[in-house]
């Protein structure tokens, strides 16, 4: 990444290294765009808005399971069943007299203390042996929000209410448009700081070659826990968002089709890039519309007649799911992330690309 | 206790348990010779069956005939997506391939329901279906045949590994792929040729449950189910492999009759091996026979 930076941009002290923003446009920049986002109520209508809201909530459980996977080489099958019990924990919550305010961190908790139950296994585990934990986990987890109907309300599922602060109600997407905005701020800026402190960098040790990491005096069992605890925790708060912006919880919502496509978020997005877990987000809920698009403008023609085009869209959106996966895996590996700084890097150094 | 329940059970969870080892070997061949995880094994039972159903139902084949038919088709199949999609991979980290195998996986299977539907269809009946006595239990010619089935292909396996020449040339690219290439053995070969088999044989496995019990997208689970049953052999150990999907088969059976004599969960057939899975996992995961893999600095 260093290797991006025009010619003349030293850094003379380690503040200057550790910045999060390394230049005043950089700053400016964010700051305009988080301007943007919320004028974007007045702009966008309700559909678009619900568009970004998903965004926004994927964003968040994408860049949790970025940090497990991206940043700790840890991977995990098994996102969906965290982010499902974070929504059934908030509106349990919720539904227990804790306000939804309260509640969503309070999921986010609980989430990360399941995570740690599951991530025990993960202390010892790597690679594969860790994915097939992690399925496990999956089908274990569905099997038990069917099962527990104290806590899921089993096969009907479980209502909930939009939170409320102050009096002011974020029902439509309009307005809890915002609470997304405020809740991406803070778990993305959370996370750009983790990755500055000490903790943060032994996972990238643990990730970069574990045995050095291990002689480093870095302890492998405690970090891969508290990774899988981290990533379990913006699952929780990312469900609880979910569930109070859908108003319902369904049993059947969280599958292994839901857990891959977090992980196409991440990989699509760039293994190791907090920006990237947004933008991979981004791809992953707009590919069904685009999907959908290109289904719709050939409605009534003979493709569309002899392929059942419009009765079969949720299998063409789940081939496109696979298809993006793979054809990022083979022709660009590390996502869409590294085109955007090949494409920053270009404008900076234009004129001269060398 | 209720034997004249238990002891159907047992056998019912040999038979299935044959199978799940028939595609535990073949995941295994694939992870010994080519390191990679397939998650996708469950997918080439699904393809296997759905395009030997419609050779025999469209086409109107007889059945030896679709059946090879089918068999050449997926020989096709393994080495294109071993080409295509998994050669480039080769070398980056192990989340990559596994990622890969997984869209495989979900492209598949969303295929299959956009091409063929959502419900289960029946093979055209092969068999006079009627039940033969073995000890006082009436069983299907079916399932007979299923078991037969599994059997020579685990005879198979044993003879391609120990006697023919390609099943050593992979062996020796699982052990070493540096030392393999030097002395000859052309490793992109042999990568090309464990996909292929390994399609085959879970194309058999696919056509043998499809027959038995129509051909849906439940097939595809055969694949997950593989898992308890490679962790608990050892990832890396054929015999283990066998082992492991006949144990993983009687345990589910037993959990479901466990299940409805005393506990009343539900679902337990579907979910026990899952439990099993991470036991063993926490307790010995290189599984029975698996390799230990010590790290040296």
């Amino acid at each position: 990444m260093s290797a991006m930076t025009p010619a003349g941009d030293y850094r003379t002290s380690y503040r200057a290294d550790m910045t999060i923003m390394a230049t005043r446009n950089s700053r400016i920049a964010l700051a305009l765009g988080i301007a943007l986002a919320c004028a974007a109520p007045f702009v966008l209508d309700g559909y678009m808005l619900d568009l970004l809201v998903m965004i926004g909530i994927f964003g968040i459980a994408a860049l949790g399971l970025n940090i497990l996977v991206g940043f700790t080489g840890q991977i995990s099958i098994g996102h969906a069943a965290f982010f499902g019990f974070g929504a059934f924990a908030s509106a349990y919550f919720h539904e227990h007299g804790v306000a939804v305010v309260i509640a969503i961190p309070l999921a986010g908790i609980a989430t990360a203390v399941v995570g740690l139950v599951f991530g025990l296994p993960a202390a010892r585990l790597k690679g594969l042996y860790l994915a097939i934990a992690t399925l496990a986990a999956q089908y274990i987890l569905e099997d038990f929000f069917a099962r527990a109907q104290w806590f899921t309300g089993g096969v009907a599922g479980r209502m909930t209410e939009s939170p409320t602060i102050a009096g002011w109600v974020a029902g439509r997407p309009e307005s809890f448009f915002y609470v997304v905005i405020v809740a991406v701020i803070l778990m993305f800026g959370a996370a750009a700081n983790l990755m500055r402190t000490r903790d943060g960098r032994a996972l990238v040790a643990v990730r970069d070659h574990y045995l050095s990491a291990e002689m480093m005096g870095i302890n492998l069992a405690y970090y891969r826990m508290l990774s899988f605890g981290i990533a379990s925790f913006y699952a929780g708060i990312a469900g609880a968002l979910y569930a109070h912006y859908r108003l319902f919880v369904s049993v059947e919502a969280f599958t292994i089709l839901f857990s891959i496509q977090f992980l196409g978020m991440v990989i699509i997005g760039g293994l190791g890039s907090i920006a990237g877990s947004l933008m991979g987000a981004a791809f992953m809920v707009l590919l069904p519309e685009v999907v959908e698009g290109l289904a719709n403008l050939l409605t009534g023609s003979a493709i569309d007649r002899a392929l059942r085009l419009g009765a079969s869209i949720s299998f063409l959106r789940e081939m496109a799911i696979g298809a993006a996966i793979i054809v990022f895996l083979v022709f660009e590996p590390d996502g869409l992330a590294r085109r955007w700084r090949l494409i920053k890097a270009y404008w900076k150094l234009y004129p001269y690309s060398h | 206790m209720d034997l004249t329940l238990l002891l159907p059970l047992v056998l019912n969870g040999l038979i299935v348990g044959a199978l799940y080892g028939v595609v535990a070997m073949s995941f295994v061949l694939i992870y010994k010779a080519s390191q990679v995880v397939n998650f996708a094994q469950g997918e080439f039972l699904l393809v296997g069956a759905w395009v030997c159903w419609w050779f025999l139902t469209d086409w109107q084949m007889p059945f030896w005939m679709g059946f090879l038919f089918t068999l050449a088709f997926m020989t096709c199949f393994g080495i294109i997506l071993q080409v295509v999609v998994l050669r480039p991979l080769i070398g980056e980290p192990v989340i990559s391939v596994i990622m890969a195998t997984v869209g495989l996986s979900i492209f598949f299977q969303a295929l299959m329901k956009w091409i063929f539907g959502v419900f289960a269809k029946p093979f055209p009946p092969i068999f006079s279906a009627q039940s033969v006595d073995i000890a006082g239990l009436q069983v299907q010619p079916v399932y007979l045949l299923s078991l037969g089935i599994s059997l020579f292909i685990m005879a198979g396996f044993g003879w391609f590994f120990t006697a023919s020449k390609h099943g050593l040339a992979m062996r020796a690219t699982a052990f070493d792929q540096q030392v393999a290439q030097s002395l000859g053995i052309s490793v992109p070969k042999v990568f090309a040729m464990s996909w292929a088999i390994s399609a085959v044989v879970s194309a058999v496995a696919g056509v043998v449950v499809g027959v038995v019990n129509g051909v849906s997208s439940a097939l595809s689970f055969y694949g997950i189910k593989v898992f308890p049953a490679v962790i608990l052999g050892g990832l890396d150990s054929v015999v283990g492999a066998v082992l492991g999907g006949l144990v993983i088969g009687v345990l589910e059976n037993l959990a479901q009759y466990l299940d409805a004599e005393w506990l009343h969960w539900g679902n337990m057939y579907a979910i026990a091996p899952f439990y099993a899975l991470v036991i063993i996992l926490m307790i010995k995961p290189y599984g029975l026979f698996g390799t230990r893999n010590i790290e040296r600095v």
